[in-house]
């Protein structure tokens, strides 16, 4: 771990996403005011030493709207991630291990879910369960099961090859065994980067969903939801919209930097790939 | 395995990935909760049991599911997919109304993005430093994350404060007004486009950095070829292979994104077709025009994967 941090890049980008997360987590003590509170007096001002980041067209506080949007948009995104990894990860786990039918049928069956642009796929099934925060996460969720799988199977046929699973397998361990207690850990670090680089673009994702009136569905603050009512009031006051695009961006950015970092720092052979 | 036998391997996985996806399209739409026949009568008309039985038969919905299946398929294949629940137009003619917006969109995005990716690529490679890869890092990052959507209302909004006169907004077919059809795509295509440059140019310049170390770069240094010679014809060859497979992967995302960057420069493109399909609960249109974009990104893919063969003779070894 003190090897880990020894990377400045790695610390900074550490950081830079914990105190997001940490604002997120402790959003309803943080943000300076409810998310939900109108006040028709105060509507669309600009920033403010009452309002950092000024105020919605309800008058309600965009800095505490943005902090309490980081919360749905993380919530939503891990969920999906977490779920894709869990999912998408023992399939491909499993492919490797067996090998042979088993690994052609799921890999092929990857392969046709990972024919359907991202987010059109996105898209498709919220048009099928209904938009909500949670089909949202669903729907994102499905879409990174093929690359999960994709991504661990990999790998993971390298690891079965070796002695120390056929010494586990020898000694008379069961395949369950073998694949979450020797291949699994061996993976770690794949885990670790591409959880990060995808959680990143879950939040682009849900964003986009949230956008175009297919994810969190107000009044529940959302930073999609929040550019796409902004750029209503775009010409009057286009505080609402700047800002909540940049959280978005800052989040992303924040993620995508951690991935590239753990990368870095856990496998300098791939120094500098995108 | 010889060249022709690859293709039809490649082939014959196309045709496996065109069905399921089929598959999966058509019965998607049966995973909707409660009557879909209702719902898609309930938005403007009274609902009776007579209507629902009508509409039901009309599509065809009280066959048993593979006849239905078959006869969907069998029919789009040949174009038809039905008319268009709300405006009586065949859905095929909908969408080829709406594709020419979204399909211009996509492609001067491919090309702003890759066209740019490599000389930016190749002057990131020339940067070397703690500091210039530190800055390059963090600019590439912050590239490859911009919302493309906030992107494009930052543009609108700077462009309405310092250029008020220009028009951003709309379309124009480009037979009507050549000049006002690109001008009205350029910006949404930029903003689109600055993921894939920021991807493409960190890829050329890792595979640049790859090369430039290698043997046959020094050979041809010591040859006396000119740097420009050796940056864009020695070191660059070595980083097309990855950037073309990329290339493909990226059009699935612009087909996604240019779905949201539409909507913010009003662009009567595919994705207001879908959204406006959603909204309707206008299924069979949403059905085909899921269909027709994800096979379009799938044979785009297929023709990356042929290029990839003809490219790279050790595919093929």
């Amino acid at each position: 771990m003190r090897d880990l941090l020894r990377h400045r890049l790695l610390l900074f980008a550490a950081l830079f996403v914990a105190v997001q997360g940490l604002m997120a987590v402790f959003a309803t003590w943080v943000a300076p005011y409810d998310p939900l509170q109108q006040n028709v007096i105060a509507r669309l001002k600009g920033p403010s030493a009452a309002h950092w980041l000024g105020t919605d067209q309800f008058g309600r506080d965009i800095l505490s709207r943005i902090i309490h949007g980081w919360q749905a948009s993380l919530a939503v995104s891990l969920g999906a991630v977490l779920s894709a990894l869990l999912v998408g990860g023992t399939l491909g786990l499993v492919a490797a291990y067996y090998r042979g039918w088993t690994d052609r049928i799921v890999m092929r069956a990857m392969d046709v879910l990972f024919a359907f642009p991202v987010l059109l796929l996105a898209i498709g099934i919220v048009a099928v369960l209904g938009p909500r925060s949670s089909t949202a996460a669903v729907a994102i969720g499905i879409v990174y099961i093929p690359i999960f799988a994709r991504l661990l199977r990999g790998p993971a046929l390298v690891i079965c090859e070796s002695d120390y699973v056929t010494g586990a397998r020898a000694i008379g361990a069961g395949d369950g065994r073998i694949i979450f207690l020797h291949v699994l850990p061996n993976l770690a670090s794949v885990v670790l980067v591409q959880t990060s680089l995808l959680l990143s673009a879950a939040i682009l994702v849900e964003a986009s969903l949230s956008f175009l009136g297919l994810g969190t569905q107000p009044p529940t603050p959302s930073l999609g939801l929040m550019l796409s009512e902004g750029r209503n009031v775009l010409m009057i006051s286009p505080w609402s919209a700047i800002f909540s695009g940049f959280a978005i961006l800052l989040l992303a950015f924040g993620l995508t930097l951690l991935g590239d970092a753990l990368r870095d720092t856990l496998d300098p052979r791939l120094r500098g790939t995108p | 395995m010889t060249l022709r036998r690859l293709i039809l391997a490649r082939l014959l996985d196309l045709l496996v990935v065109l069905v399921c996806v089929s598959i999966i399209v058509f019965f998607m739409i049966r995973l909707i909760p409660g009557d879909a026949v209702a719902i898609m009568l309930g938005a403007n008309t009274e609902v009776t049991p007579e209507r629902i039985a009508e509409l039901r038969a009309r599509i065809g919905l009280d066959q048993p599911i593979l006849v239905q299946y078959a006869g969907w398929v069998g029919k789009a294949l040949a174009g038809d997919f039905g008319t268009s629940l709300w405006t009586g137009r065949p859905v095929i003619q909908e969408i080829g109304a709406h594709v020419w917006p979204t399909l211009q969109l996509t492609v001067l995005s491919l090309i702003i993005g890759a066209g740019l990716a490599v000389p930016t690529g190749v002057l990131m490679a020339r940067l070397r430093g703690r500091f210039a890869d530190g800055a390059m890092r963090v600019v590439t990052v912050a590239g490859l994350t911009i919302p493309s959507f906030w992107l494009g209302i930052v543009m609108i909004l700077a462009l309405a404060t310092f250029a008020p006169s220009v028009q951003a907004l709309g379309y124009v077919p480009f037979s009507q007004d050549p000049v006002g059809n690109i001008t009205r795509l350029v910006l949404p295509a930029f903003a689109l486009a600055l993921p894939i440059l920021a991807n493409l140019s960190r890829l050329v310049r890792s595979a640049m950095l790859d090369s430039l170390g290698q043997d046959y770069i020094r050979t041809a240094r010591a040859k006396g070829a000119s740097e420009r010679s050796v940056m864009y014809k020695h070191a660059l060859r070595n980083a097309l292979i990855p950037f073309i497979t990329s290339v493909g992967i990226m059009t699935g995302y612009l087909l996604g994104g240019a779905i949201v960057v539409e909507q913010v420069f009003a662009i009567p493109g595919l994705g207001r077709l879908i959204l406006g399909a959603i909204a309707e609960r206008n299924y069979p249109l949403l059905q085909a025009t899921i269909l027709v974009v994800t096979c379009g990104f799938v044979v785009v893919n297929f023709v990356v994967d042929l290029l990839y063969l003809a490219i790279d003779p050790r595919v093929r070894a």
